[in-house]
């Protein structure tokens, strides 16, 4: 059998602090957090944890930017400087934290209704302009928060209070949505998949530009319940028996249907100039000399 | 604190009030903006986009207002002074985020160049309608602090002064100009640096063990700290308790939102500031605000030369109002004349504080220009003779 060594490291770390060595990393004090049983919110949270220990990123320097909804408390949970925002709004709130700061090491993290639906358009604008940002994306398919309404994700047939008869638009491929909006980096793992997901976040947090990582998860009290899907466990047998990887595979081809496969996988890692970057190299060419280059963090 | 002299143009200058408030910004020591282009703000993030290259700071087109309204509030938290620019629909799409900078208590300035509404309206053409809005227009109970200049010379001051109350009382402050003050052009004098005075953030000198992000100081206002210095703060729009906890009760929710609307309320008088003009004597006095007052000065000549003893309380600014003030006058005098354009904000202010000692009349003006001084001349004549 192939040895993880990163999950390795990590097993002999939690031997030796006999503690959780994720422990730091959160706001003990806020345990226990509102997610249910079975949420996959809390399981990204730890590989993200895990990943963050691992990277090499200054972690007093690290800021987390959330929206609002399950995933939205995500920030609040976490021990570094953290910002609740408003729904929606989480990349324009964190593209001005960065801007203003380029030292800090910022990490959006929110659900796919606040990021893809409200924030649909700063999504698309902060991957074009190759905003310095992580942006982790946990899809449950569904507005867990305001009670199981359908999401932008939501795939087809599947039912929810707002499409009690089984929806019937065209979900977004994140991915591919990502992808070519100018993202310069691409995963999607569910939350079986804890370890290549702590490698993907790790991988991101120590890359620079626009970083977009999707996370399925599961929502066994409203999406799952209200299709019949039964609860966390099941999600996690879904997730073993249709999962896919397929690292470079081609984001067109990667959407997801009702229980049907998911392709998981690193899908685009690559470089380009971000935002900071691009404006130094303009304004150097154009004012010359005497511009003084504006931080790149 | 005297100003950084890398923002200040000192000298004398032919601009009109967009580009003196881009320099008041500057002046005033803001070194991030976000805005989103819109008829008639746009020639002050124009400006700086020319600007700030030069200031060592940035400024980003951000895709719409809502991103514009939120990208500043990041970049306070990082430890700048930011401000955002609109016009009428742009600022209705920003009420979200005053809510927001309210709730979290985030020193930061929005510049409203008003224009005629509702809606799309008068987009190249004057209003004042926009004055009830930045008062309530975000949702839950909340207090900011609201200027109107009446010359580009004011929106050159008062966007300096608007920086140095967000940073004192820790509130979103609105600059509340209209397009004829926007895009009037007069002299502007700028000082030396060493003769312009900026509020400085006041930064908790506590170790983050011992630092609580909402404690109040001694005068309602919390010391503040800045994401990457170690505090580990918590920011959140939700209710939250002194150390930024989220915590859904009735009783954080009243001692949080009863503090937010009382460091301004109980320090209104600290706030306010009108200019008055032949007040001494008068029997009927204008209050009016923006490019109106300057109407109104001659619509009092006109009056005055027909022997009605008029005066005029100009509201520098508007929000918290000058309760006080009107009240003192209300006792005093036959009626207010209130002209505005638009049909009734202020006046409604006038009639409540005024509480029936004396009638507030309005003059209104639906937008698209300013009155006819002969209008306002008229109401005022007319409220002499009772």
């Amino acid at each position: 059998m192939k040895v993880d060594n990163d999950a390795n490291a990590f097993y002999c770390d939690c031997v030796k602090e006999e503690q959780n060595p994720v422990n730091a990393m959160l706001r003990l004090d806020r345990m226990p957090s509102i997610w249910c049983p079975g949420c996959g919110v809390g399981t990204s949270v730890n590989a993200f944890a895990r990943a963050l220990k691992q990277a090499k990123v200054n972690l007093e320097k690290t800021a987390i930017v959330s929206g609002i909804g399950c995933s939205g408390r995500v920030s609040g949970y976490l021990n570094f400087d953290s910002f609740h925002t408003t729904h929606g709004r989480a990349i324009p709130f964190a593209t001005g934290l960065k801007l203003a700061n380029p030292e800090l090491n910022v990490v959006v993290y929110s659900g796919e209704g606040d990021l893809i639906a409200i924030g649909g358009n700063h999504f698309i604008h902060a991957a074009r302009r190759n905003m310095d940002l992580l942006v982790i994306c946990v899809n449950n398919f569904t507005y867990g928060m305001t009670g199981g309404q359908v999401s932008p994700t939501s795939p087809a047939s599947a039912k929810f209070t707002t499409a009690p008869f089984g929806q019937f638009e065209e979900p977004f491929n994140l991915p591919n949505l990502a992808e070519s909006a100018g993202a310069v980096y691409v995963a999607r793992w569910t939350t079986f998949h804890v370890n290549q997901l702590a490698k993907s976040m790790r991988e991101a947090l120590n890359k620079r530009g626009f970083r977009f990582i999707e996370v399925i998860s599961p929502c066994p009290t409203l999406y799952q319940r209200r299709n019949k899907l039964g609860d966390g466990l099941d999600a996690m047998k879904y997730y073993v028996e249709k999962s896919v990887i397929n690292n470079n595979a081609d984001t067109r081809e990667i959407k997801i249907d009702f229980q049907d496969e998911i392709t998981v996988g690193t899908f685009v890692n690559k470089e380009r100039p971000t935002f900071l970057e691009s404006m130094n190299a303009r304004f150097s060419q154009t004012i010359g000399a005497s511009y003084q280059p504006y931080p790149e963090g | 604190m005297s100003a950084d002299p890398a923002g200040v143009l000192t000298g004398s200058h032919y601009i009109d009030g967009n580009h003196a408030a881009c320099e008041g910004a500057l002046a005033a020591g803001c070194r991030f903006a976000a805005g989103y282009p819109i008829t008639p703000s746009t020639e002050v993030v124009e400006r700086i986009a020319s600007r700030m290259p030069y200031m060592g700071g940035v400024f980003i087109q951000m895709e719409d207002e809502l991103a514009a309204s939120i990208a500043l509030q990041g970049a306070v938290w990082a430890g700048k002074k930011a401000l955002t620019v609109t016009s009428g629909p742009g600022f209705s799409l920003m009420m979200e985020h005053i809510g927001l900078a309210a709730m979290t208590e985030t020193p930061c300035v929005f510049v409203d160049v008003q224009r005629g509404g509702p809606s799309t309206g008068l987009p190249t053409q004057p209003g004042q309608a926009d004055m009830m809005q930045a008062r309530w227009g975000s949702h839950g109970d909340y207090e900011i602090i609201a200027l109107s200049p009446d010359s580009p010379q004011e929106c050159f001051d008062l966007a300096i002064e608007s920086f140095n109350l967000a940073e004192q009382w820790r509130v979103p402050v609105l600059l509340m100009m209209d397009e004829v003050v926007g895009h009037m052009t007069e002299r502007v004098v700028i000082p030396e640096a060493k003769d312009i005075q900026v509020t400085e953030r006041r930064f908790t000198k506590k170790s983050p063990q011992d630092f609580k992000l909402f404690e109040p100081a001694s005068d309602m206002v919390p010391d503040m700290a800045k994401a990457g210095d170690g505090y580990k703060i918590l920011v959140t729009g939700l209710t939250h308790d002194e150390r930024g906890y989220p915590i859904m009760n009735q009783h954080i929710q009243e001692q949080l939102v009863h503090r937010l609307v009382n460091k301004i309320r109980l320090n209104a008088n600290q706030i306010t500031r009108c200019e008055e003009v032949d007040i001494e004597d008068a029997e009927v006095i204008v209050v009016a605000y923006g490019i109106t007052s300057r109407v109104a000065r001659r619509s009092i000549t006109i009056a005055r030369e027909q022997g009605v003893k008029v005066g005029l309380l100009r509201l520098i600014v508007c929000w918290p109002f000058p309760e006080q003030r009107i009240r003192e006058l209300a006792s005093k005098v036959k009626a207010f004349v209130v002209p505005e354009i638009n049909y009734g904000q202020m006046v409604l202010e006038v009639q409540r504080v005024a509480a029936g000692k004396a009638p507030a009349i309005l003059v209104g003006h639906g937008g698209g220009e300013v009155h006819e001084p002969e209008v306002i001349a008229a109401a005022i004549i007319k409220a002499a003779k009772g």
